[in-house]
């Protein structure tokens, strides 16, 4: 493996650029680059793992047990890619995708490192940004304590910090009990863990059992909820929540059947399931649906993780939610249909490297949907009830003013509201209030997300300085082009 | 009810802010109205330019079209219920050398000759005390002191419901396929089944060459993609808009903070797939003339860039008036990226003509004539 | 509001400012997580309302992490290493011009 230090170090194009250095990028970047194509693997964080193998290679935790075995097997997956002959640039961030217009069917990709930015020419390209956590809209959800469980996670593997006062992790899904547990192992004061699975799901999740109980995840599952409920205090059935607080989060208030309850403390982490991030896939143009039992927008991808953009195909929890494995497994598969595309491999040959991935992809994801079922989030907790929820964190619009603009002033998407409420419109691009939005417009025009639609988003994925683009180098191509 | 209506005194084909515009304004002289529009009123140029709104640096012969819209303007919320974000500090074109400046004092002196005042020349003094952040060595400029700008999709939109609510039948996401005449009548077929009225406006923008051309008036539309660009919220710097003379730019600071970089360079337009595409080394390209004339703007983070599909005329002219081969058809397109301004004055101009069959505001120069005669 | 588990595999200490604060955080921690260990509650003050706002995801998606870094504002700190030295200031509402172009 090639580690870039400095943009200028990057080849004018490869035949391969993979985005996001987590599970299914590392997978596809090493396959593909097995193959024989020239591959690069851009990513913006320090160091490669992506979210869920954050660290993996450089984390100051040296008690393996509080992070626990499926964390570690990431340094395997790492390692593997570092003895490939793919290049690696690190803090770089992709902004931008588009069609190459010297070479048809091929692209031109944005990428910064260092402040300075190049494009980049790729034949073929495999998006693997991975996952984000489901908004959770709250009252207060914005104050100076409130994090993610994510969050949580990343200052454990990475810097070996945890929160410091009293805790409390609130929501549902597997994520919930696996932080709880790694969190108290690492002597976290956790005050209580308030679930939020609506009790209504169970029934709706067992026709979905038999599958589950044959998949790896009850086993692990189960011992985690069972560890977490074990040594710490727990509410079930959990309806609603409130972070209170002046400048910085004091408490949390929570609703449960009926009984309010408050408890004092100093972080609140949050957690409801995670989606695809969309951002990136969005902007290039790929067709997403909206994937009714993952509740989510999900990229349309066929049996290669190949996009409706010919030449972009999306591997890993990106083109839907499978976790970390899978998410390799999806990365090799994907790398495959591109070799092939690339006239690396015929057919044949990449049906038969795929069969066993394809096996084992099979075995994981199995039991994913009563998963999916069983932590599908309740829709007070989609679509906030209380009109001074703030939705759009970074221009401060609430549930109300959103319900509003869809009610009197017939606003019928998501691309129209931002117009009118500015939601969507700053840094984060919707990544935080975009399904959320989706969900009150919905829910105020009696219609569905899918009817709704999403943001149209466009490059630049992530902000680029005008300093940046000023200094992108110029071919002399397209300076003669300006004169028009 | 109206929105089942299949017969009205005009259609107008495009829900852009100039088919909305002569939808409200042939609903205030009570003439029956079907706006029809494939998408949703503003998804395209209307709903995504600049939002200038600007008389500075037009061509002569908009002039006075542009004077009649900046008087709607400025009482916007009279006439559609919604200020649309308009704010009016002014539109400066900032001269870079003496050159420039030289080719200003010119442009300011043959607009006096015709009776047009709204331009002035500015000397550095006070191009710096307008414009403080400008680079020092701009020697001076012309600034049109009633100019500002609004927000696009939402004045767009505000034409479209007050229309709506003076009666007009609203028809969004259904296309039209096709214009033939019927009688006395002309026949507008689409997707949802056909439309008939004795007057029709070609409003469809990007997509009005093929109407045109059903009418046997073919014209040489080039569809076209400006770029745009957005920062994220910046300390207040600038209050009027920027242009300039030689090189392409557009540039303007809102009351939260963000700015605006435009200026006409094009990326590249896909209209049958309501698709455009960026082209960064163009972006780059407008970056650069920012970081020459705005010193203070370098290290700007850049949150957003887009384009939409607009429709340009080979002279930078509008098609507006009477068509040149049939009685009853109107034509209102063309506006080569700068017809937002002209909107509400071209509209209440246009319901004048369809309703009296004359109006006072000069549009010489305009007519579709131009393009179908040369043979 | 963090602090750092024991045992923890032995790193070199960087020592940075902010808002002109001596601090010091382990080699290897992003500028958020330093912050966020160094006791530091809010790191920047929204432009729409001058809200106090903290690190909410910690991985580059809510951008509620800008602060200014040696002089250059809207930087997401927990993409960025901690270097010694590093000049860290709470960004203020709208975004500061860079030392560069003032």
């Amino acid at each position: 493996m090639t580690p870039i230090a400095s943009i200028e170090q990057l080849a004018e194009s490869y035949d391969l650029l993979v985005v996001g250095a987590g599970p299914a990028g590392l997978s596809a970047a090493a396959r593909a680059a097995e193959l024989g194509l020239s591959v690069l693997l851009a990513d913006e964080n320090p160091a490669p793992g992506g979210q869920i193998y954050r660290a993996v290679t450089t984390s100051p935790v040296k008690n393996r047990a509080i992070l626990g075995d499926d964390y570690w097997r990431g340094a395997d997956i790492v390692a593997r890619f570092e003895r490939s002959q793919a290049t690696y640039a690190a803090r770089c961030t992709v902004w931008s995708i588009g069609p190459d217009e010297t070479a048809a069917g091929s692209f031109e990709l944005g990428l910064s490192l260092d402040g300075k930015a190049r494009i980049i020419g790729a034949k073929q390209v495999i998006l693997a940004t991975g996952a984000q956590e489901r908004p959770f809209p709250i009252p207060g959800w914005t104050l100076p304590g409130v994090m993610t469980a994510g969050a949580a996670q990343i200052a454990l593997k990475s810097a070996g910090a945890i929160p410091s006062g009293r805790t409390v992790i609130a929501g549902c899904g597997p994520l919930l009990y696996l932080l709880a547990g790694q969190l108290a192992a690492a002597g976290c004061q956790i005050a209580a863990v308030l679930d939020t699975t609506p009790s209504a799901n169970w029934s709706k999740a067992l026709g979905a059992i038999p599958d589950f109980l044959r998949s790896p995840y009850l086993a692990k599952g189960l011992k985690l909820m069972l560890a977490a409920r074990r040594k710490l205090r727990f509410v079930s059935g959990v309806t609603g929540l409130t972070a209170t607080g002046e400048g910085k989060l004091a408490s949390v208030q929570f609703e449960q059947e009926g009984r309010t309850g408050t408890i004092a403390c100093d972080t609140l982490l949050l957690h409801q399931g995670v989606i695809p991030s969309v951002n990136f896939s969005n902007a290039a143009g790929c067709a997403h649906d909206f994937d009714g039992k993952q509740h989510a927008w999900v990229p349309r991808v066929d049996a290669w993780f190949a996009s409706t953009v010919p030449g972009i195909a999306i591997a890993g929890d990106g083109a839907g939610i499978g976790g970390a494995e899978s998410a390799a497994l999806c990365g090799e598969i994907a790398a495959l249909g591109t070799a092939s595309r690339l006239g690396k491999l015929n057919e044949a040959e990449r049906d038969r490297q795929a069969a066993p991935i394809r096996t084992e992809l099979d075995k994981r994801l199995r039991g994913r949907r009563f998963l999916d079922l069983l932590y599908k989030p309740a829709p007070q907790f989609l679509a906030p009830p209380k009109d001074e929820t703030i939705v759009c964190r970074c221009e401060e619009v609430t549930a109300g003013q959103v319900r509003d603009a869809a009610k009197r002033l017939g606003v019928t998407g998501p691309n129209q509201m931002k117009a009118f409420l500015r939601c969507g419109m700053g840094p984060c691009q919707g990544r935080l209030c975009g399904p959320t939005v989706v969900e009150l417009i919905a829910e105020t025009r009696g219609t569905t997300p899918a009817e709704t639609g999403y943001y149209r988003l466009r490059p630049p994925v992530k902000p680029v300085t005008l300093a940046e683009l000023a200094a992108l180098p110029q071919t002399e191509a397209s300076v003669k082009a300006v004169v028009r | 009810m109206t929105k089942d209506r299949r017969n009205a005194d005009v259609i107008v084909i495009g829900g852009g802010i100039h088919g909305c515009s002569t939808a409200l304004h042939c609903a205030m002289r009570r003439l029956s109205v079907i706006l029809i529009e494939k998408d949703h009123a503003g998804r395209h140029a209307s709903g995504v330019n600049a939002g200038g709104v600007r008389q500075l640096a037009r061509h002569v012969a908009e002039i006075p079209l542009s004077n009649a819209s900046m008087a709607l303007w400025h009482d916007i919320a009279d006439l559609i219920d919604d200020d649309c974000g308009f704010t009016s500090d002014g539109q400066v074109l900032v001269a870079e050398d003496e050159a420039d400046l030289e080719g200003c004092r010119a442009r300011v002196a043959d607009l006096t000759l015709r009776g047009f005042h709204h331009e002035e020349l500015i000397d550095a003094k006070e191009l710096r005390e307008i414009v403080p952040a400008v680079s020092e060595t701009c020697p001076g400029g012309v600034i049109s002191r009633r100019d500002g700008a609004a927000i696009p999709l939402r004045a767009t939109q505000a034409f479209k419901r007050k229309a709506e609510s003076l009666g007009a039948t609203i028809r969004e996401g259904v296309r039209v396929t096709k214009v033939e005449k019927d009688g006395s009548n002309w026949r507008v077929v689409t997707d949802a089944g056909a439309f008939l009225a004795p007057r029709i406006v070609n409003a469809a923008g990007a997509w009005a060459d093929r109407i045109a051309a059903d009418l046997g008036e073919p014209v040489p539309l080039e569809v076209i993609a400006p770029m745009l660009m957005i920062t994220a919220p910046l300390p207040a710097f600038i209050k009027p808009v920027v242009i300039l003379r030689g090189r392409k730019l557009s540039f303007k600071q809102f009351g939260n903070g963000t700015v605006l970089i435009g200026g006409g360079h094009l990326g590249t337009p896909l209209r049958d797939e309501n698709v455009t595409l960026l082209d960064w080394r163009k972006l780059a390209i407008s970056a650069g003339t920012v970081w020459d004339l705005f010193p203070i703007m370098r290290g700007a983070p850049i949150v957003r860039a887009w384009a939409g599909i607009e429709a340009r005329m080979p002279d930078d002219l509008p098609v507006f008036g009477r068509s040149a081969r049939h009685e009853g058809v109107y034509h209102q397109f063309g506006f080569s990226a700068h017809g937002f301004q002209l909107g509400p004055g071209a509209g209440a101009v246009m319901a004048e003509i369809i309703a009296t069959g004359r109006s006072n505001v000069p549009i010489d120069g305009l007519g579709i004539a131009r393009f179908t005669t040369t043979h | 509001m963090f602090r750092p588990i024991a045992d923890l595999a032995a790193s070199g200490e960087l020592s940075f400012t902010f808002d002109g604060r001596p601090m010091t955080a382990r080699a290897g921690d992003t500028v958020a997580a330093a912050l966020l260990t160094n006791g530091v509650v809010a790191c920047r003050e929204t432009p729409v309302s001058d809200t106090p706002r903290a690190p909410y995801c910690l991985m580059g998606v809510c951008f509620d992490c800008l602060v200014v870094i040696d002089g250059i504002g809207n930087r997401q700190g927990c993409l960025v290493p901690l270097a010694e030295g590093m000049r860290i200031e709470t960004q203020h509402g709208r975004r500061h011009f860079t030392e560069a172009s003032e």
